[in-house]
This record gives C-alpha cells, sequence and structure tokens, in this order.
C-alpha cells in the first residue's frame, strides 16, 4: 500500500481539461434552452402584438407595460377577482392540510390502535389512486351539496387529511422525533392531545413548512379540479380565468403573455424564498415538482 | 407467588383500561382522516364502479346497462381508441426521455462543478411552473405557426409548418413540454448520485476505468434504485397529465384527436357530453392501466434495479 503511495506521482487535475469545458458548454447551453421560453414569454409582455411578430426573438424596443393593464381589465371580472379567489382556495387548502395531516400523521406515528398497519397501507395505496376514478361520484356530491361555484370543493376534501403525500412525509418526520420526549410527558400526566399541541406540532415545523409550500404551489397551479368546479364567472381562479382569457382574446397575444407571465410570479417567488427546502422535499420524500 | 397473581389480576384491567383510552384517543386523532376516507375515496370508488355499469347524466337516476360501457370503448368507439394511442405515445416516449435528461444533467451537475445552486436551480424552475395553464399559453405561442421557434427556423430558410396544428406534430410539441420539465426527476437523481461512495470510484479508477466506464459500471447500478423510484412516479403521473393537452388545443384534443389525452376525453364524455357513466368506467379502466404498469414496473424492477449486497 504504501510503496504505491511512494510510486505513484501526486496526481493533480489540469485547470482545465476538455471534458470540465464540455461540461460547462453544455450545463451553460442547457439552461439557456430552459430558461428561453421564460425569457421569451416575458419580453413579448411588454411588446405591442405587432412587435411580437415582427421581432419575436430580440429584446423588444421600448418597454410597454400596458398589456398587462388591458390583459387585467380585459375579463369580466377582471383579474382582481381571480386572484382573489386563487389565494382564498390556497389558504383554506393551506390550513386543512395542516391541520389534518398532522393529526393523522401523529396517529400513525405514535399512537397504539387496532389495524393501524392495514390502515397505514391503505392510507399509501390511496397515493397511487388516479384522482379521475372518483371524478364523477365526487362532482354529484357536491353538486348535490349546492358546493359548484363556491370555494369548498375545493377546500373541504384537506381538512379530510386526502393528500396522503404530506400525511407520509410528517410520518416520517414525527418518527425521528425522541420518543423520551411524549414518555416524560405522559409521566407528567399529559394527554395524547397535550402531547401533540405542546410537542409534536411545534417540533414538526420543518415538515409544515414543506407542506404549507407544496399544497400552495399545487393548488395555486392546479388547474383540472379548479375547471370542474369553477364555472361562473365570479367564482374563477387565475388558471380558469386564463383560460377565458384564452378564448376571449382573439389575437391579442400580449395580453395574454402578459397575464400568463403574471400568473407565474407567486410560483416564482415561493421558488426565490424557498429553494432550498423545495429541493430538500424532493430529494427526500419523492415529491413531484 | 399470590402477591404476583394478585399483581396481574389487578394490572389487566388497568392496561386494558389505559389501551382502549389509547384506542380511542387514537381514533380520535384519525376522525378527519376517516371521514375523507370513506366520504371522498372508498364511497366514491365504489360508486364510480357502480356507475360505470349505468347511464348516467345527472338529471335522471342511473340506468343499469351492464358491461356495455366497456364494449363500447374497445370496440365502438374510435375517439377511446385515439385517446389510448395518444396518451401511450406521451406516457412510452415522454417518460424515458425526461428521465434520460434528467440523469444526463444531474451526472454533470455531480462533478463539483461551480455555480451548482445556480445550475440546479435554473434547471428546476421549469417542473415547478410547467404544470400551469400559463407555461401551456406559452408553449402554444412558442411553436404556433408565426411562433419564435418558426421565426428561428426561418433565418436558415427552412418553412416550417404551424406545430401546434399540424396533426403529425402537435402531440411531440406537448412531449417536449413534458421533457422540458425534468427538474424535479434531476433533483432526486442528483441526492442519489451523491449516496454513491467515493471508494467505488476509487476502486474502479485504480482498475483502469475511463469516464463512461465509471459511469457504466458503478453509477449505473448503484442508482437503479432511485431510476426506477423516477419511473414508477413518471409513468403514474403521466398517464394523468391533462392541462398542456387541454390548453395548447384549446380543450378539443385537436388537431384530428392527435392531442386527445385520456383525462381530457374523460372530461370532455363527463362534463361537456355528461355521460357520466362513460366517464366512470374510463376511471376504472385508467385505474387498471395504471396499476397494471406500476406492478409491472415493480416485476420488472427484480430483474434490473440493485439494492446492494444485503438483498
Amino acid at each position: 500500500m504504501s510503496s504505491i503511495a511512494i510510486s505513484a506521482p501526486p496526481r493533480r487535475k489540469p485547470a482545465i481539461s476538455l471534458p470540465r469545458i464540455v461540461t460547462y458548454a453544455v450545463l451553460i447551453g442547457g439552461a439557456a434552452i430552459m430558461i428561453y421560453p421564460l425569457l421569451w414569454m416575458l419580453m413579448s409582455s411588454i411588446k405591442s402584438d405587432q412587435e411580437i411578430f415582427s421581432n419575436p426573438a430580440a429584446l423588444p424596443n421600448d418597454i410597454d407595460l400596458s398589456n398587462y393593464f388591458t390583459g387585467w381589465f380585459a375579463t369580466n371580472p377582471s383579474f382582481t377577482q381571480y386572484y382573489i379567489n386563487s389565494f382564498m382556495i390556497c389558504l383554506g387548502a393551506v390550513i386543512g392540510n395542516v391541520l389534518a395531516c398532522s393529526l393523522t400523521a401523529y396517529a400513525f406515528a405514535r399512537l397504539e390502535f387496532p389495524f393501524k398497519r392495514t390502515l397505514f397501507t391503505i392510507m399509501l395505496l390511496t397515493l397511487m389512486l388516479p384522482s379521475h376514478v372518483l371524478l364523477i361520484p365526487q362532482y354529484v356530491m357536491f353538486a348535490r351539496l349546492g358546493w359548484v361555484n363556491t370555494y369548498l370543493p375545493l377546500i373541504v376534501p384537506k381538512f379530510l387529511a386526502t393528500d396522503a403525500f404530506f400525511i407520509f412525509l410528517m410520518v416520517q418526520f414525527i418518527r425521528r422525533i425522541p420518543r423520551e420526549l411524549d414518555e416524560a410527558a405522559t409521566i407528567d400526566g399529559c394527554s395524547s392531545f397535550r402531547i401533540f399541541t405542546s410537542i409534536i406540532f411545534p417540533l414538526l415545523q420543518p415538515a409544515l413548512i414543506t407542506t404549507i409550500i407544496f399544497t400552495f404551489i399545487w393548488t395555486y397551479n392546479d388547474f383540472f379540479s379548479q375547471l370542474i368546479y369553477l364555472t361562473s364567472p365570479e367564482s374563477l381562479t387565475v388558471p380558469v380565468g386564463l383560460r377565458t382569457l384564452v378564448d376571449s382574446s382573439g389575437g391579442a397575444y400580449g395580453q395574454l403573455l402578459a397575464m400568463s407571465a403574471l400568473s407565474l410570479i407567486p410560483t416564482f417567488v415561493v421558488f426565490l424564498i424557498f429553494q432550498r427546502r423545495l429541493v430538500e422535499g424532493i430529494a427526500t420524500s419523492g415529491l413531484k415538482g | 407467588m399470590s402477591a404476583q397473581a394478585t399483581d396481574i389480576v389487578t394490572d389487566a384491567p388497568r392496561t386494558a383500561r389505559r389501551r382502549k383510552r389509547q384506542n380511542f384517543e387514537a381514533y380520535l386523532f384519525l376522525l378527519p382522516w376517516f371521514g375523507g376516507m370513506i366520504l371522498l375515496t372508498a364511497g366514491p370508488l365504489l360508486a364510480s364502479l357502480y356507475l360505470s355499469f349505468t347511464d348516467f347524466d345527472m338529471l335522471r337516476a342511473p340506468n343499469w346497462v351492464g358491461l356495455t360501457n366497456f364494449v363500447d370503448m374497445f370496440t365502438f368507439d374510435p375517439r377511446y381508441r385515439k385517446a389510448l394511442q395518444v396518451t401511450f405515445v406521451y406516457v412510452l416516449l415522454g417518460v424515458p426521455l425526461n428521465l434520460m435528461v434528467a440523469l444526463g444533467i444531474a451526472v454533470l451537475l455531480n462533478q463539483k462543478v461551480r455555480g451548482l445552486g445556480l445550475f440546479r436551480g435554473v434547471y428546476y424552475l421549469p417542473s415547478l411552473l410547467g404544470g400551469s395553464v400559463a407555461v401551456a399559453v406559452m408553449w402554444r405561442q412558442i411553436f404556433g405557426g408565426e411562433g419564435v421557434v418558426n421565426q428561428g427556423l426561418s433565418l436558415f430558410g427552412i418553412d416550417a409548418p404551424n406545430w401546434i396544428s399540424t396533426p403529425q406534430y402537435a402531440l411531440y410539441t406537448l412531449v417536449l413540454l413534458h421533457i422540458w420539465q425534468f427538474g424535479s426527476a434531476m433533483i432526486i437523481f442528483l441526492a442519489g448520485l451523491q449516496q454513491v461512495p467515493n471508494e467505488l470510484y476509487e476502486a474502479a479508477e485504480i482498475d483502469g476505468a475511463g469516464r463512461w466506464q465509471k459511469f457504466r459500471n458503478v453509477t449505473l447500478p448503484m442508482i437503479t434504485p432511485v431510476i426506477f423510484f423516477n419511473l414508477v412516479l413518471g409513468v403514474i403521473n403521466s398517464f394523468q397529465a391533462f392541462t398542456s393537452a387541454y390548453i395548447v388545443s384549446g380543450g378539443s384534443g385537436g388537431p384530428a384527436d392527435s392531442t386527445l389525452f385520456y383525462t381530457l376525453y374523460l372530461y370532455q364524455e363527463g362534463f361537456t357530453s355528461f355521460r357520466m357513466g362513460y366517464a366512470s368506467a374510463m376511471g376504472w379502466v385508467l385505474l387498471l392501466i395504471i396499476g397494471a404498469f406500476t406492478a409491472l414496473n415493480f416485476w420488472a424492477s427484480r430483474r434490473w434495479v440493485y439494492y446492494g449486497d444485503d438483498r
């Protein structure tokens, strides 16, 4: 072993090697391709409609924000209402997921009860269940309740812990919290509910933040269920409102792209602030970003 | 002896009582989940199974028609067959290409590059935004007749068609949009690559392995579990793709049904034609297709996924 160490010359990598250059070239070129469509949309949104076609790829001649103004008010009601609806639904969904999933996760991670393993398996199986197979009966039920065109069909399910992803995430997290904490509290006479509220829930904070971020992004970007449950003009959210604008804007691509670009900002801001957490969330639990 | 016996006698009811109390408390915690499970999952699952054997339009009571819906699907309905074909092309092409690009970029990023955080962010961002209506709108403009892609091609004297409205090409623009969103798979790959022990690479180097051999014989086998994980998730999610096809085709699945994703056809049947029995049957077949693909993936994984020597 030592003879090898002596005989082999100290290996130094050259500062710039050919494979290294290729690596950077591919990475930079790839990054440019990835980001170009988004930049193109942003640039087009500040061009006039003629310029979008006469000068599609390049920087705009001058900055014209009128597309944002006309686009915002192109629909009736305006995008103000769509954003209010979107954010209200996101808020409800976030609260629902945080409360219901943490309660469920605590029971699965810490308490003993009959059929625990079976129920846990069932919970995991629902992860693979395509929502389309539940769609028609759920729609009929919500329609009979008079919930169509309200926030309720999009929020109430979250209060019933239907997002198994987050339950699983939290169960994994709670299992890493030392049991001694619960046991000490039990000896002090704390009930399970007390243990949950004053020990587990506060310590669960990192998993809760991941849950909040992903619930927000998924709910905000969700199109399918909002398309189905929200049809009256006043109830529309940003994604369904954008679709309305697609149908009504005709050749006015500038305002369409302006509203599209604008609608990406909330997700983009969350991405900028929580990038590390998003990456961790995906890497550790396989959450689909 | 007798003291012990009395201990057991007095203790048994107490532990039983405590256990009972804990059971009760556990079920209290699980109350929301049970509610959701029964009202929003199990109930609808059974209800849609029943509806799949009926004609149902929400106005009249469901009318039992036996297997008619399923027979129609596979024998009479050309649009259903088209939807299946389109979806299979999308999944079988989109998922492997998405994973290959994700793995390729992840391997490059794993070479201790400078600016890792920035690169990772730029590559990840599209997959975070990609499912949105806004990005689908953008894609429609980019690949449209006078879109930026064709403007670019015209610089080289190529007179390209409108990619979105040409039946041969429209689906491939959606596959491309799917590939563009490889970021989350890439991040999972990157996490997997960082777990590969360095000793293995050093050992391979001593044996004289080059870059490609190290990748082929060390990296690839070691990350097969991650590839498998991404593959299973990718297949399940891609079968349910909807937004891109809906927005790019304006809800029609056109041109000539060339982008008629399975879920898009299900939506049309259920919510434009109000053939809700048929849509329920389609939902169940989708569940069976996804289940079959997932089972196939797990079965095949025994042949190529490497979980270390201990298994």
